[in-house]
């Protein structure tokens, strides 16, 4: 008994001091929320002193809730969050610009463009066509192979596409379409779209669930949800377009107003490790350093070759100018058909 | 007595009044007694108004605000709100959302009062059952009847047919997901305004030999007529608030809520969500108008001399009432139903095996269990901090003498958080909460937080809730009481209460499953040790793990399910021990 009170008290002051030892970090994510754990062991097989607290939620909350917080920052860093919306976290002077160690073997795509940069990528996401292959025999449509073939009347009225007034996956497609045909040939696209188009909908992930259930033939989305869902059973061929494809970049940033520099410059530089970028490449077919990335199951092996040449600061400079020409030709409006 | 009362009136202008070495000493000190009662009422409402200023107003001014400022925050008047019309999403959101909302609100109060007539006005068998079943909407996470309609009416749907070709992606999607949650808010109000009838009245009629249907006309709805105003209002702001529906349900149809979500969750525009807030709260606002017009002119119903009113024997009435309950039972049967049947679906709808795979909780990530903990002990606080703050403030409000201006002022308090849609709620919180002069900002990001924007989110129907118990009660007893030498404190705890603890089951049941329930303000607010599992639940949906997710969501279903069960039986041993008390003054 004695023996046990005394093993206990130990035990209770080697947790003590465990937590004495341990920071905290409040680390704002967008991940999937089954891969938080999987990145928080990763990094403490080789961090052991560091405990990451995970505030997840998506991405357009995420980046709301952190800037509606910018008086008074809870975060101490953002891992794995859009560039778009660290851009914008960078305009209000809400991140800390740092070069974490090796930055140099990052893609230059893969980083802020500033020489110390505002935050460092881990991997990409990209633009995908969900196609449901039983509805597709059933209304007897041809798999597409391009974007073009999206604004054939055949499909009339069997796609699906977010909003990108609501949704970051939308804009990247608007964007992207713009920035391959140019602004003239880009719009009259989309019109010729938005003649195909029963519905568009607030999530990015929305239009690929809608075709795995069948309540869509087609739904514009992106690759890994659409992996995702196939690996559960659904009957979908994904599909990535020939003329290239919208891609966006998840990132790592360091909030201003954290009092736990050192521990979050350990986990900046510890998300462009070769071990982490592996751990990416599991369900990322790309990552930010160049020669890592193993081909992904139900992703194409050109992945790299696919994505376009993405101009972000071009899209976020004309970011307003864009929905706001988009909601004038297709949001709400359109509903009386 | 006698001798007192005249010195009572020349005491009020004379300078005697700091003088109490007078004769008539003991008159002052009555009437100093009673100011000094009225003087700690009003404080004490004052008070109650300062809470909710801190709660609602406070913080729905700092977002608000923004509606008038550039992006960078300096002041520009109303060009945001000239940007936003001129985009034109004043014709088709606006109006869209009115006519949604409005439509919406006939439906359901017409079938809540059809079910509370006839679960009070009749005799049929298993009212209580009913009930449960009547209120299963708000035990359910707003997902749940989501999946629901889609896999009875999408194109996938084992329904479709019966919408003639219509879609059910959009208005008609909108409607009857608004009518399936708003429907036991509205029922719940009704209930309250009928449950108490008084049987003379009933009594009255037989004998002028008045019809069924002249008596329905002249005694039953006269009675529920704030009841049924208030449902009205409640019902329209709920649904024109709500952007959840709208958002999985509602395609590219245009609503003033999902307008708040493009602008603040699609593109980080606060200043623009704030001026569709704004434009928001001008037809709730115009809701609220009508309903303290309509409240002015109600008077009690349940007086000190009433009746328990007992419906007779009457089979005709009763084949009526089930009648009238039938589509609605039918509808939530067929909601609820199919979103067990889809827990069990392997993948639908191209593999309908059936399996228990989708309920094994271990596949849950992010915390499950953790975050049904905290769902469970956030859903505890609210339902306690919000039922003693809704009922005390509801009590001081009708039954204490007060100032018309300051019932006024906390009326207009206490509804407010209605007009406020939960993702404006939940980012005013940020800013003010969150800001750090603020000397409680050390609240923020604890379960403490949560509790507070979730007592605030679902004042108004508990607070409705609670006056429309209140005032059916007479102010005769505390007339009485006070003849009787007993303080309105003691008639609170010996007769109000008592009276009212069926009302006050009601509102600590409401708030407990809503707070279950609830994601639309908390989802800004929980932080990385107070996930919600409300939160987990569309997260994991949102990644495509319908199977977890609607695992939780049954879980939580079960578990305000339970807390339903717990709150019937009590309701039971109420109503049976204070049927005998009120029989006994017979």
């Amino acid at each position: 008994m004695k023996h046990l009170k005394k093993a206990l008290a130990l035990t209770t002051l080697a947790v003590a001091m465990n937590a004495n030892a341990q920071t905290e970090l409040t680390v704002y994510t967008a991940v999937e929320a089954e891969d938080l754990q999987k990145y928080a062991e990763r990094f403490n097989e080789d961090h052991p002193d560091i405990k990451i607290n995970w505030v997840r939620d998506s991405t357009g909350v995420v980046t709301a809730r952190l800037l509606a917080e910018k008086q008074n920052s809870q975060a101490d860093v953002v891992w794995g969050l859009a560039g778009t919306s660290l851009l914008l976290l960078k305009n209000e002077g809400m991140l800390v610009p740092y070069a974490p160690e090796g930055l140099e073997k990052l893609s230059p795509k893969f980083r802020d463009r500033d020489e110390t940069p505002s935050w460092v990528g881990m991997d990409a996401w990209m633009a995908a066509i969900c196609v449901n292959t039983i509805e597709a025999e059933k209304n007897n449509l041809p798999m597409p192979s391009s974007w073009d073939d999206l604004t054939k009347p055949v499909y009339q009225g069997h796609v699906v596409m977010p909003n990108p007034n609501s949704s970051g996956t939308g804009f990247l497609d608007v964007s992207a379409w713009l920035q391959m045909m140019g602004d003239d040939k880009g719009w009259e696209f989309m019109d010729g779209l938005h003649q195909n188009i029963s519905r568009y909908t607030h999530s990015g992930s929305k239009p690929c669930k809608m075709a795995a259930s069948g309540e869509t033939t087609i739904g514009v989305s992106f690759a890994f949800r659409g992996a995702r869902l196939k690996e559960q059973g659904a009957p979908l061929e994904l599909v990535f377009p020939e003329e290239g494809l919208g891609w966006e970049v998840e990132a790592t940033a360091i909030v201003d107003g954290t009092d736990k520099m050192e521990a979050a410059q350990t986990l900046v530089d510890w998300s462009i490790t070769r071990k982490a970028m592996e751990m990416y490449n599991e369900g990322y077919a790309i990552v930010g350093m160049p020669g890592v990335a193993q081909p992904v199951k139900y992703f194409p092996e050109n992945a790299d070759d696919l994505i376009i040449d993405n101009d972000f600061g071009w899209a976020a400079g004309n970011r307003e100018a864009i929905l706001a020409e988009w909601a004038r030709r297709y949001d709400g409006k359109s509903e009386a058909k | 007595m006698s001798e007192s009362d005249p010195g009572k009136f020349s005491m009020i202008d004379s300078p005697a009044l700091s003088t109490p070495t007078t004769r008539n000493w003991p008159a002052l000190a009555e009437l100093r007694r009673r100011l000094a009662g009225r003087w700690v009422f009003a404080l004490l409402l004052v008070t109650g108004c300062g809470v909710l200023t801190l709660l609602v107003l406070a913080p729905l001014y700092t977002l608000l605000s923004k509606s008038v400022e550039s992006k960078a925050g300096d002041f520009v008047g109303l060009e945001n709100f000239a940007h936003y019309l001129s985009t034109g999403g004043i014709e088709s959101a606006f109006f869209n959302s009115l006519w949604v909302a409005g439509l919406s609100t006939v439906i359901v109060v017409s079938l809540a009062f059809m079910a509370a007539w006839a679960l009070t006005r009749t005799r049929l068998p298993i009212t209580g059952w009913i009930r449960g079943v009547l209120v299963l909407p708000i035990l359910a996470p707003s997902l749940l009847p989501a999946i629901s309609l889609v896999y009875l009416f999408g194109n996938q749907g084992v329904l479709k047919s019966w919408l003639f070709g219509a879609e059910i992606y959009g208005p008609i999607g909108i409607i009857m997901g608004s009518c399936f949650w708003t429907f036991p808010h509205a029922l719940m109000i009704l209930l309250t305004a009928m449950d108490n009838a008084d049987g003379r009245h009933y009594e009255a009629a037989t004998a002028l030999k008045a019809s069924p249907w002249r008596t329905f006309w002249t005694v039953t709805v006269p009675g529920a007529r704030y009841g049924l105003v208030s449902a009205g209002f409640v019902v329209f702001t709920l649904v024109i608030t709500d952007f959840g529906v709208p958002k999985v349900i509602g395609g590219q149809f245009d609503v003033l809520a999902t307008d708040i979500y493009k602008q603040v969750i699609g593109q980080q525009k606060f200043e623009m969500g704030a001026v569709v807030s704004v434009l928001l709260l001008l037809p709730a606002m115009l809701a609220f108008i009508a309903d303290r017009y309509v409240q002015r002119k109600q008077s009690a119903s349940f007086t000190a001399r009433s009746v328990p009113y007992r419906p007779r024997q009457d089979r005709k009435r009763d084949a009526l009432g089930a009648l009238m309950l039938t589509p609605t039972v039918v509808f939530i049967f067929a909601i609820i139903g199919m979103a067990i049947y889809a827990s069990f679906v392997t993948f639908w709808p191209y593999n309908l095996d059936l399996s228990l795979n989708n309920y094994q909780f271990g596949r849950m990530d992010g915390g499950g269990w953790g975050a049904y903990t905290n769902s469970l002990q956030m859903a505890l606080g609210t339902m306690v901090l919000g039922t003693v703050l809704v009922f005390f403030n509801a009590w001081l409000m009708e039954r204490t003498p007060q100032p018309k201006l300051l019932t006024g002022v906390f009326q207009f308090l206490s509804l407010l958080p209605l007009a406020v849609p939960g993702l404006v709620l939940g980012l005013s919180y940020i800013f003010f909460f969150n800001h750090p002069e603020n000397p409680i900002n050390g609240i923020y990001g604890t379960l403490f937080i949560l509790i507070l924007c979730t007592v605030t989110h679902f004042y108004a129907v508990s607070h409705l809730t609670a006056v429309t118990a209140l005032k059916q009660l007479d102010q005769e007893f505390e007339a009485v009481g006070e003849s009787l030498n007993a303080s309105r404190w003691r008639v609170l705890f010996t007769v109000t209460l008592p009276l009212c603890l069926p009302a006050i089951l009601d509102v600590a049941l409401y708030l407990f499953v809503n707070a279950m329930t609830t994601v639309s303000a908390v989802v800004f607010l929980y932080g990385h040790d107070s996930q919600l599992a409300s939160v987990a639940v569309l997260n994991m949906d949102e990644a495509g793990d319908i199977a977890p997710a609607a695992a939780m969501a049954i879980l939580i279903t079960v578990t305000c399910a339970t807390a339903k069960l717990i709150q019937g039986l009590l309701r039971f041993w109420v109503d049976r021990s204070t049927r005998v008390w009120r029989q006994g003054t017979e």
